[in-house]
């Protein structure tokens, strides 16, 4: 078992910041900075070299998108260095930005999901594993769209309903929890699916997760 | 060679370009002819009325009469000024401004407004310069037409042996009346348009209290709808989020009695404490996005409707060609203006395909939504055309519909944009 997990927290509000702070240490995460601003995460970044950073996307001085301009160019100085995006909405084309890399170890949740604590605190260890956490509100709004590719009208409702949780980067064996079937039928499904929309099968959770997503992000 | 099929093209352009010369001069004929025609009979019917109001205004000292009298004539005067304005700006090109005061209340109220109107003053006085431009309009139309009948006519009788050597003398003065007529027919338009027009241009007081009508009737609208907006962020919070709240508080209250008594029951309260919390959230996170949507905060206007086009049902292709954000009151109006024409089409239009763009233009901003759906949208319908209207309307700034059944359907709007 690897040491226990450094987490570097991004958060301007005092109250969301404590309430994070209580709850991933009580959790089991070492919380080696929690910091306000961006030039600040980026400096904790390189002071304590931490295992994942989780960010709010809006924070001072100019209160718009700069936790998440903040969190690309960390991506950008430590590639596929993992990121948890935390924000009180989530929007397609922000999650577009930040997968636009190719690399795994991407998070993008509603703050909300932070109330449920058990799912939240795996979706940190995964993003820190270089998983994928996608907000169910990213898929739904993605699936949602009236789709450019008849490929998509093909799927069952329940192979939807797969297609979705790997969107969210869940492993074979959640899904199987989640839905209550064997591994081995989402195993089954997962098959139709790659070969429904044409994407090369993969045994890579988060190959598979990118590939997904990616294919559900492109407009063409 | 090379130059071998360039050729034919390089020697039939100048031929075609001096049909093109043509045929605009004779375009420009039959123009000017016709705006002469329609004024002088703008004349005509003007003298009737001239008689009328000037008679008029010698009786009016003698009784009550004279004022209804007075105000039924200076109102008829005013759909043929209408019909001069459109004349002068077909033959000029320059808009007319037309700036009565709105007639309202009782009818006694319209006369005193009607005659107390400066404009009305104008018209009768624009009657006059009117019957004598008609008038001298005619005649050059008369020149320009009996000229060549007479060029034509002349010989024929001539060569009949009807006339003498005499009949011949007339010859050139029929050339001359013809190629004054011709000449001058468009020049001549042109200065007794503008005459006319200037005639009607309302003077600066007038157009002052014309704009601030405007003014006030769309700062009206604007105020309406932002109150109406309050009411209903305010019910929304109190039916919604508020609410939620108080499920919640009262879960939590409930659950804190029954720890000790029946954990299970306690943590069962939690649990719904939460779920109220989660759809208070959601709830807020909807009513945020109608007040003013995080994203347009963040990227502005471009990135906030490419957001839009990302969550619509209908693929839509996004060109906001803006180098700097706009003032956030017109980057929010134009937002919504954008969001209700795609909810439109995403509803109503079942097209496949649309359009947004938007662009600066030397002193104003264009918007265009396409959408390549069945048609059929009836601008008087609905209120969220009449939202787009109030929202542009505070800013000064107008749309227009064009859907015809089948499609495609295509909104325009134009505003301001001192830049």
């Amino acid at each position: 078992m690897a040491s226990v997990t450094s987490v570097v927290l991004v958060e301007d509000l005092v109250l969301l910041r404590d309430g994070l702070t209580r709850l991933l240490s009580t959790n089991g995460f070492e919380i080696a900075a929690a910091v306000d601003t961006g030039p600040a995460f980026l400096e904790a970044v390189d002071a304590h070299h931490p295992d994942v950073a989780v960010v709010d996307v809006r924070l001072p001085p100019t209160f718009t998108d700069e936790g998440l301009h903040a969190a690309i160019q960390a991506r950008h100085r430590h590639p596929g260095f993992p990121v948890l995006i935390l924000s009180q909405y989530v929007e397609q084309l922000y999650a577009r930005e930040l997968l636009s890399d190719g690399e795994g170890g991407v998070g993008y949740l509603l703050k909300d999901r932070v109330g449920d604590v058990r799912q939240f605190v795996e979706a940190v260890q995964r993003v820190a594993d270089g998983g994928t956490a996608m907000d169910p509100e990213v898929i739904s709004q993605i699936l949602a769209r009236r789709s450019r590719r008849p490929q998509l009208a093909e799927l069952t409702p329940r192979e939807r309903e797969v297609l979705a949780l790997i969107a969210e980067g869940r492993t074979n064996a959640a899904i199987a929890r989640s839905l209550v079937i064997t591994t081995k039928a989402v195993s089954k499904h997962i098959a139709h699916i790659f070969d429904k929309l044409g994407l090369p099968p993969s045994d890579d959770n988060n190959r598979r997760v990118l590939a997904v997503l990616a294919y559900l992000n492109s407009n063409t | 060679m090379s130059i071998v099929p360039t050729h034919p093209l390089s020697k039939r352009r100048p031929a075609s370009g001096g049909r093109r010369v043509a045929g605009r001069r004779t375009w420009a004929a039959v123009r000017c002819a016709g705006g002469l025609l329609a004024g002088g009979f703008i004349a005509l019917a003007a003298i009737p009325l001239l008689v009328l109001g000037l008679g008029t205004l010698v009786i009016s000292p003698l009784g009550d009469l004279g004022a209804p009298f007075l105000a039924v004539t200076t109102w008829l005067v005013r759909p043929l000024a209408r019909a001069e304005r459109l004349r002068v700006r077909v033959i000029t090109g320059v808009p007319v401004a037309e700036a009565y005061r709105p007639l309202r209340g009782s009818l006694a109220a319209r006369v005193r407004t009607l005659l107390s109107d400066i404009g009305t003053w104008r018209d009768l006085g624009w009657l006059l310069v009117q019957v004598v431009a008609g008038g001298v309009g005619l005649a050059f139309l008369a020149a320009a037409v009996v000229g060549p009948l007479f060029m034509a006519a002349v010989p024929a009788q001539f060569l009949r042996g009807a006339g003498d050597g005499k009949v011949l003398e007339l010859l050139p003065l029929g050339a001359f009346f013809a190629a004054v007529g011709w000449s001058g027919c468009s020049p001549v338009a042109k200065a007794l348009a503008a005459l006319s027009g200037q005639m009607l241009e309302p003077d600066e007081t007038a157009r002052l209290r014309a704009q601030m009508e405007h003014l006030a009737e769309t700062r009206d609208e604007t105020v309406d709808a932002r109150a109406a907006e309050l009411r209903r962020i305010e019910r929304d919070l109190h039916d919604g989020a508020q609410a939620r709240l108080v499920s919640l508080t009262m879960s939590l209250g409930m659950a804190e009695e029954e720890f000790d008594r029946d954990p299970g029951a306690a943590r069962q309260l939690v649990v719904e404490a939460r779920a109220s919390a989660r759809a208070a959230l959601s709830e807020l996170r909807h009513l945020v996005r109608g007040i003013h949507p995080p994203v347009l905060t963040e990227r502005g206007l471009g990135g906030a409707v490419e957001a839009l086009a990302l969550a619509s049902a209908v693929p839509v292709e996004v060109d906001v060609a803006l180098d700097e954000r706009l003032p956030a009151p017109l980057e929010s109006a134009l937002y919504f203006v954008i969001a209700e024409a795609m909810a439109n089409i995403a509803r109503h239009s079942e097209a496949g395909w649309a359009f947004v763009r938007l662009w600066p233009e030397p002193g104003k901003l264009r918007l265009i939504v396409h959408d390549d759906g069945h048609g059929g949208a009836d601008p008087a319908r609905g209120s969220g055309l009449r939202g787009i209207g109030s929202r542009l309307a505070a800013f000064d700034g107008k749309f227009t519909l064009s859907s015809p059944v089948g499609g495609p359907t295509e909104l325009f709007a134009e505003l301001p944009w001192p830049q």
